[in-house]
């Protein structure tokens, strides 16, 4: 759907500053997809490259077939048209009501007023803000002021909603809610979205993909159950810190390297998805002649796709553990030796 | 109490600071609203960025800002001449007073137009709008409460401009406060022109405040 190539974004301003250095991403039609990276990582200069607010020194940005850069002005606004965008700071006209925002896109389009008002009234619904329909933005918390401008961005069905930091300013009860409506959104209308965030539970909670970037430079991409399960790049290990604690604590570390001899291993175990529900643990222990003994355990949501750790101490005679090892990995359970110096 | 000769003098000049100040200050903002609208569209990052443009307009609007205008009104007899006729009479004295007001205009819609969110004009070119759409549906409406404080700014300060008009015969309160009050010793005729032109500003930014507050959606 969209993908880009080699895209490169310098700033000249009192210093030269390399935003984007040789960017290529590949977004498929229908999914959410996260751009995640810390402040100044050139997130914003990334996706604003989608809609042409950016224009890149280098490289390409193909949306659904089209070059954006071979576009003419006009080209591009009508190609924006079909590209919409929410903000951080929501970004609605003050001098309009939440239904008059909602309308802009299409008044712009040109389409006539009878279309619109039921189209807004359509959208307001969407939104669950009918009753909104006369405020105006001043008169708004946050989140609907956010709701109104996803409203705003869906009205000329669009094909792609980009989201920059959209959640950023809500709090977490509202983000929740309103990274909920986006998922929602995206099954009922089956459009894309990019989204760019600097926090991790943003892209835990709804996307499928993932990329994060940091100077400028896509640092690690893939489904967000993998990069989250065993993140390969440094900078995704950074990201994930904290979040999803797929780490282990430090102390049990030690420890593991401390005991460690042939009768006994130090594990961790990652489940995903449905396997997290099946007791392939208490199998091993019931076929094999091994113990085991939970040391740290976590079980987490990414999406929808449940997701638990453990980190285990099995002990028993070598060849009993190696083969109670083969049992679990048989199971398709992603397994890591700690340790068994 | 000023007898009768004297309120008929008072309410003809009144009538002539009214005529002078809104003809000028409608033809000024004819011209210096689309000035001030260029001015900003054409900085760098905007939706017209014109780099040469923006300067020419910038100091074009500085110099005309930067003239006395008690100067200009000499400068430009000739140009008035051109365009009324005559260098003399309240008609004539328009022509400086607008002359003086188009910068002063243009100046103040590009500080109102200023004011509007970077975000709201990036959120309507992000849907596909032509410059041309967000000047008329993002920027003015954006800006109508500052616009029309401007505006207010504006024939205020073109009420302290005519009053200089009377150098040209251009009549109003300001020529009788010097004609009568001054040069005859009136002291009477002068204060009550300067009770007018007091009430005259407070009314009109009332007027303007008033408006400018029931347009604003903050
Ligand atoms: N218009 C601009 N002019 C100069 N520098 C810019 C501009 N936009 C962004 N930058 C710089 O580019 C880098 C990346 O910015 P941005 O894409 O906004 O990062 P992020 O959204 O990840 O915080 C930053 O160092 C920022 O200061
Ligand atoms: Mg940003």
């Amino acid at each position: 759907m969209i993908e880009l190539r080699q895209v490169y974004k310098t700033f000249y301003g009192e210093k030269q500053v390399d935003a984007l250095r040789g960017v290529d991403l590949k977004i498929p039609a229908g999914k959410i997809y996260g751009i995640i990276g810390q402040s100044g990582a050139g997130k914003s200069t990334l996706i604003r490259c989608i809609n042409g607010l950016e224009t890149p020194d280098h490289g390409e940005i193909i949306v659904d077939g089209v070059d954006l850069s071979r576009l003419s002005s006009i080209e591009l606004r009508n190609a924006r048209k079909k590209i919409s965008m929410i903000f951080q700071h929501f970004n609605l006209l003050s001098s309009r009501t939440a239904a008059a925002n909602i309308g802009f896109p299409l008044e712009i389009s040109g389409v006539d007023k009878s279309a619109i008002k039921a189209r807004v009234n359509e959208m307001l619904q969407l939104v669950g803000l009918s009753d909104k329909a006369n405020s105006y933005p001043s008169q708004l918390s946050g989140g609907q002021k956010q709701r109104v401008g996803i409203a705003r961005a869906l009205a000329n069905n669009p094909q792609v909603l980009l989201c920059d930091e959209a959640t950023s300013a809500l709090d977490p009860e509202t983000t929740k809610s309103v990274l909920q409506l986006l998922a929602e959104i995206n099954q009922k209308m089956g459009l894309t979205i990019v989204l760019i965030t600097h926090e991790m539970r943003v892209i835990q909670e709804i996307c499928d993909y993932v990329a994060v970037i940091e100077n400028g430079q896509i640092q690690e991409s893939g489904r967000v159950i993998d990069v989250f399960t065993s993140p390969r790049s440094s900078a995704a290990k950074r990201m994930l810190q904290g979040t999803m604690n797929t780490q282990i604590p430090q102390d049990l570390l030690q420890r593991a390297n401390l005991n460690s001899n042939g009768k006994q291993v130090f594990l961790k175990l990652s489940f995903v998805g449905s396997l997290a529900h099946e007791p392939v643990i208490s199998s091993m222990l019931k076929k094999y002649a091994v113990e085991a003994n939970i040391l740290f355990g976590k079980i987490d949501q990414i999406k929808d796709i449940p997701f638990g750790m453990l980190f285990l101490e099995v002990s028993g005679e070598p060849d009993q553990i190696e083969k109670a090892l083969k049992y679990v990995q048989d199971h398709n359970v992603e397994m890591e030796v700690i340790s068994n110096a | 109490m000023p007898s009768t000769i004297m309120v008929n003098m008072l309410w003809t000049a009144t009538l002539e600071t009214l005529y002078m100040v809104g003809v000028s200050v409608i033809i000024a903002e004819v011209i210096g609203l689309p000035l001030g609208i260029l001015m900003v569209t054409s900085e760098e990052g905007h939706i017209l960025e014109n780099f040469w443009l923006n300067k020419i307009l910038s100091f074009i609007v500085n110099v005309g800002r930067s003239i006395p205008f008690i100067i200009l009104l000499v400068a430009i007899i000739p140009f008035t001449r051109f365009v009324v006729g005559t260098s003399i009479g309240t008609a004539a004295a328009i022509v400086p007073l607008t002359v003086a007001a188009i910068p002063f205009a243009a100046r103040v819609v590009e500080s109102s137009l200023k004011e509007v969110d970077s975000g709201v004009v990036e959120a309507a070119l992000s849907m596909g709008a032509s410059p041309w759409q967000i000047i008329v549906k993002v920027l003015l409406p954006e800006a109508l409460p500052g616009l029309i404080l401007g505006f207010t700014l504006t024939a205020v300060n073109l009420v302290g401009y005519s009053a200089m008009a009377g150098t040209i015969g251009g009549g109003g309160l300001g020529d009788l406060a010097i004609r009568f009050g001054y040069q005859r010793f009136r002291g009477d005729v002068m204060l009550y022109t300067v009770i007018i032109l007091v009430v005259l500003v407070q009314a009109l930014q009332m007027l303007g405040d008033k408006i400018a507050r029931k347009v604003s959606r903050h």
